[in-house]
């Protein structure tokens, strides 16, 4: 439809607010808004508008999926694997059925999640889906309560043929481990992303090499570095561990099936669920109120949903389906580990010549373990090789993880340009000035990053590498964020005016916890000159017009211009209506302040509710979609529309490290971020304050351990996952940057993701300058530590 | 979990009664602050027919500190011992234990008596699915045991039992209508064992009633130390107490015990030595952290502990100067 449009030349202005900002050209589809000036000229947009939703979240009020009751709910418990891989001969339910209030029982006929066969070879004959982790869901009981779903389950007999498995990134590369398939594999993609490029060669459990990014000669630019540095470095496996684990309540009815989910793309539950059940999608309702943190792992119906569906296509019931914390920790996705070899060379002047990078990552049974596209896109550089291969271990699947692959690649990459600029002796600020020269509006948001981070950290008290004389060491360091500005290829949003005065705004995407309920009505409420608390938000709903899923960072660049376009067409509407009662031009009236008024008087005026009344509204409703882009796309993949210009930040910590126990502490952090215009700073700021909180948990913390010989995982819970608390909280300062570029028509984009990836990096640059050792390995526990120090 | 029976006792008698009936069949299991114990059955590691709840018992609750002794209720709380001002001037390294161990919540419902019994957090120990199988290989070893490691590499979890047994502390059992056995604590921990449903030598029918400290000598120093990951809530890495009687700036003799590092708290005699009749200084302090790490046999993931402790210990006898 936007296709169809006409389009016109506009002056638009872009740049950094209060620094760098100009008149653009852009050619914008005509029915677009006239653009917003800058934050400070807006009354509800730009401005720390309170979240929507806080009272209900702190009183209680709010509904997760954990919370939903229905009449006649049954509750159900899955049997997992208790092996790391095994064919299943034969499953015996018998007794489980029979158990007192057991209503269903139901075994899982396909793994989601998982890689699959590319040719299922005598796979396809097995009766049941080949055992390939521990903890891998088999089949789940339905009963009238928990206690006797779970009694029930212990009566569900599995005979396992047990094969040999491989549990460590390490042991799985070598030639002779375990294969965890017998064949090579193909990893579909999910509405969250992930998934893996097609037809890869496979050897073993080594599945690539994918090369992309890969440029120019590799061997020349070695060949004309003035310095070459190269590292190892090593991630582990981070799990997801949100707050409110993976659920799903299934109401199967004859005529619709309703599904209450914690997820973050209610679309996607629908469409899994339409294809899994060969239903379609009208008969389907998807429902999320409130999900309780994603962070990436939350799309699709899952095997968890799927299980709970057939369970209440059986029992006749609806059905609860929430995982206990071991099955959160296990089955539904986590941050694969990686081994990286990384060479850098660049000229004397800091210049990079060439950039080769050998990686590996294990998703456990799934592909899709890449360490992001930091190597080959943060820093123009001719020469660049990269061959990164998806090892398969018997462990758990692996999912989209805030920053999937960046946050693994950046602390590896913005270590080794903190060497370069060590060996060069430049400073990594003024090495970053000379080689963050990509041709977008980020990259000169980044320079500003960099100057006003250096300011708030007092970057010139830095000293050289471990100065201090004593055992506990003090060092600050930086490293850079970047993550691709995206827009979700379909967001439309509706908005309906009652004569009333109610204001209701509906799009299908939800709120995972970020606020997006709240940046929805602001923008709506800037249009109409009403306050946010005036807009009834709706979303979390599959009925509603189609919406961006909550992750990639895309919902508030996705979400808002369509948004505003709608309420835009309102405004105008119900100016023609009021136009005549106030004898006026019908494009001279303004929305301000709950009154509709003339633009140079604002004594011509009528209250909004008051002129819908006299001017006979009864119901008015618009729809609008996002546009692209005026300045269209770099690419797109699949929903995902990709700008040439990105998003990103810059992050400085100061750490204290004591050199004989190995503890290390992150004293502060400073986040200096650019997300286009923010529409509300607080909502930003709080974004940012996670992303940091969640990137000190990875540097230090997180850590999945499995036990080599079972496959289990020892630390499945949180008193053993190590999880950063508030003591391990550095104070956090956070700055933003407002860009306008020009691109939409509200030209607001995501933050999530950046706040998060730079973090480990900067701590571990840190802790180059407080000890003058590398730490090449994550997490930096004492055991690390203490063998980084050790080294060389 | 699986469903149980709950009784409220209301006297040690009755619930030594209780407890007495126990048998394979039916797990009868005192219950104090419930910290541990529920954790356990969460995990289906333990399973009672029959929880008896010691907290109705109103007597167990009080710390009695004079010049001869203290003695502390078994029901006495972890927040309780860190808060008490009279433990913290004569028995600072036991009210600091108390402070570090867990989180402000868990210190105001866990019990000394629960923290002595508590079983370990060896998370082989701690996950049902080792239980059900023959002895693991326990290949993920960076928490446990850096000395006496051979029968077993679990470490006891206590905290406060490493200061405790600095101070010579011992645990009153009662077992029914009027009999009772004092043991020290130092014999009265066990090393951990899964074959076993507990980690010290109170039999069936006994209930740890208090814990007897000897008074502290004039002219003594102490100081305590736990080593973690975390700071906000975590197990040590290890943890170590430190009691010396001094004549002047010399040490007449020491008392170092060293927690999380063997099966049970461990006596740092090597390190008592070299102190005895030392000047206590850095010096001095570095050869007793020296000779306590010596023996050490660590395993293939947990050798980072070592030099840990020698810091730890070295540090700890510094602060208690």
């Amino acid at each position: 439809m936007s296709g169809a449009e006409p389009f016109e030349q506009r002056t638009l202005s872009a740049g950094i607010v209060g620094d760098a900002f100009k008149q653009v050209t852009r050619k914008v589809p005509s029915g677009e808004p006239p653009p917003w000036p800058t934050n400070a000229e807006l009354n509800v947009v730009g401005k720390d508008v309170p979240r929507m939703d806080a009272l209900d979240k702190v009183t209680g009020r709010a509904r997760y999926t954990f919370d939903v009751q229905l009449p006649g709910m049954l509750y159900a418990r899955t049997l997992n694997s208790t092996v790391p891989h095994a064919r299943i001969k034969s499953i015996d339910t018998s007794r489980a059925e029979q158990y007192p209030g057991v209503r269903a029982v139901h075994v899982l006929e396909r793994l989601l999640m998982a890689a699959e066969l590319r040719d299922p070879g005598d796979e396809a004959k097995e009766p049941y889906p080949v055992v390939r982790f521990t903890g891998q869901p088999i089949a789940a009981v339905a009963a009238i309560s928990a206690r006797a779903a779970e009694a029930a389950l212990a009566l569900i007999k599995v005979d396992y043929e047990v094969l040999p498995h491989v549990s460590e990134l390490a042991d799985a590369m070598q030639s002779d481990a375990p294969p965890v398939f017998p064949g090579p594999t193909e990893q579909r993609a999910t509405a969250g992303g992930g998934g893996a490029a097609k037809g890869l060669p496979q050897k073993g459990n080594l599945r690539g090499p994918s090369t992309g990014g890969s440029r120019g000669e590799i061997a020349r630019g070695f060949k004309e570095a003035d310095v070459v540095v190269e590292g190892e470095y090593r991630t582990q496996v981070q799990t997801h561990t949100p707050l409110e684990p993976h659920g799903l309540v299934a109401d199967w009815r004859d005529d619709e099936l309703t599904l209450y989910a914690s997820t973050q793309h209610v679309m996607s539950v629908r469409d899994e669920a339409a294809e899994i059940f060969k239903l379609p999608k009208e008969k389907i309702h998807a429902i999320s109120d409130y999900t309780g943190g994603g962070f990436g792992a939350k799309y699709g119906v899952g095997n968890y949903g799927t299980l709970a569906i057939h369970l209440s296509r059986k029992a006749g019931a609806p059905v609860r389906l929430v995982l206990d914390r071991r099955e959160e920790h296990v089955s539904v996705g986590n941050r694969p580990a990686s081994l990286q070899r990384l060479k850098i060379g660049a000229k004397r002047d800091g210049s990079l010549t060439a950039i080769e990078l050998h990686s590996f990552g294990t998703g456990g049974v799934a592909a899709g373990a890449g360490v992001g596209m930091c190597h080959h896109s943060m820093y123009p550089c001719p020469n660049v090789s990269i061959e990164h291969y998806d090892v398969f271990t018997n462990a758990g699947p692996c999912a989209a993880f805030r920053g999937p692959g960046q946050t693994q690649g950046i602390f590896a990459f913005e270590q080794a340009i903190d060497a370069l600029a060590d060996r060069l002796g430049i400073d990594p600020i003024d090495m970053r000035n000379k080689i963050d020269t990509r041709d977008a509006d980020d990259v000169r948001a980044r320079a500003a990053e960099r100057r006003i981070g250096a300011e708030k950290m007092d970057w010139s008290r830095r000293r050289p590498p471990g100065s201090d004389a004593g055992p506990v060491k003090r060092g600050i360091g930086m490293a850079q964020s970047m993550w691709p500005y995206i827009v979700n290829s379909y967001t439309t949003c509706e908005i309906r005016v009652a004569g009333d005065g109610t204001v209701d705004a509906f799009c299908g995407t939800q709120d995972i916890g970020t606020g997006t309920r709240t940046v929805f009505a602001q923008v709506v409420a800037e249009e109409l000159g009403l306050e946010a608390e005036d807009i009834r938000v709706h979303v979390g709903d599959s009925r509603f017009p189609p919406g961006p899923p909550s992750g990639g960072s895309r919902v508030t660049s996705s979400l808002t211009p369509a948004a505003r376009n709608a309420a835009h067409a309102m405004a105008r509407d119900i100016a023609e209506r009021v136009a005549p009662l106030l004898n006026a031009k019908a494009e001279d009236l303004v929305f301000r302040n709950g009154h509709i008024q003339l633009r140079d008087d604002s004594k011509t005026s009528l209250g909004f509710f008051e002129s819908l009344r006299r001017a006979g509204v009864e119901r008015l409703t618009h729809r609008a979609d996002r546009r692209d882009d005026y300045e269209g796309y770099a690419r797109k993949a699949g929903e995902l529309h990709i700008s040439p210009h990105a998003i990103g930040g810059v992050q400085f910590a100061e750490v204290c490290v004591d050199t004989q126990t190995g503890a290390v502490k992150v004293e502060r952090v400073v986040a200096v971020h650019d997300c286009g215009r923010p529409i509300n700073p607080k909502l930003v700021e709080s974004q940012i304050l996670g992303g940091v909180v969640q990137g000190v948990s990875y540097a230090l913390y997180e850590d999945r351990r499995l036990d080599a010989a079972t496959g289990v995982q020892l630390n499945a819970n949180i008193d053993q996952y190590k999880i950063v608390g508030s003591r391990e909280t550095p104070r956090i300062d956070v700055h933003l940057i407002e860009l306008l570029g020009g691109q939409s028509s509200t030209d607001a984009r995501g933050v999530a993701e950046p706040a998060n990836v730079a973090t480990a990096a900067a701590i571990a640059n840190a802790f180059f300058n407080a000890t003058g050792k590398r730490i090449y390995t994550l997490p930096m526990t004492p055991a690390n530590v203490l063998a980084a120090l050790r080294s060389e | 979990m699986r469903t149980f029976e709950w009784v409220d006792a209301k006297s040690v008698d009755e619930a030594a009664a209780l407890l007495a009936t126990t048998s394979a069949s039916r797990p009868v299991i005192a219950k104090a602050g419930g910290m541990d114990l529920l954790d356990l059955m969460k995990e289906g590691i333990v399973q009672p027919a029959r929880v008896v709840n010691l907290k109705s018992i109103r007597s167990l609750g009080d710390v009695r500190l004079d010049k001869s002794s203290m003695q502390l209720g078994a029901l006495v709380t972890l927040a309780q011992i860190e808060k008490h001002a009279g433990i913290q001037s004569h028995y600072r390294a036991l009210a600091e234990a108390a402070a570090h161990a867990a989180t402000p919540q868990v210190r105001n419902a866990a019990t000394i008596g629960g923290n002595l019994l508590q079983r370990p957090r060896c998370w082989y120990f701690r996950n049902e699915h080792f239980h059900s199988i023959a002895e693991a290989d326990r290949s993920e070893n960076q928490y446990h045991a850096i000395f006496d490691n051979q029968q077993t590499v679990m470490v006891h979890a206590s905290t406060l039992a490493t200061p405790l047994i600095a101070y010579d502390a011992s645990v009153h059992l009662p077992h029914g209508k009027g009999s009772a056995r004092a043991v020290a604590l130092k014999d009265f921990l066990l090393p951990p064992s899964m074959q076993r449903d507990r980690d010290t030598a109170i039999e069936d029918g006994e209930i740890l009633m208090h814990v007897s400290v000897p008074p502290i000598q004039p002219n003594t120093r102490c100081a305590y130390h736990k080593q973690t990951e975390r700071d906000s809530y975590d197990w040590p890495i290890c943890d170590v107490a430190v009691v010396l009687q001094m004549d002047g700036d010399i040490v007449a003799s020491a008392k170092i015990v060293l927690g999380w590092v063997a099966p049970t708290p461990r006596r740092a005699v090597e390190s008592e030595n070299v102190l005895a009749g030392r000047r206590l200084d850095e010096h001095s302090a570095v050869e007793a952290a020296t000779a306590a790490v010596r023996g050490a046999t660590p395993l293939a993931k947990n050798a980072y502990k070592v030099p840990i402790l020698e810091t730890v210990i070295k540090r700890t006898i510094l602060a208690a100067r």
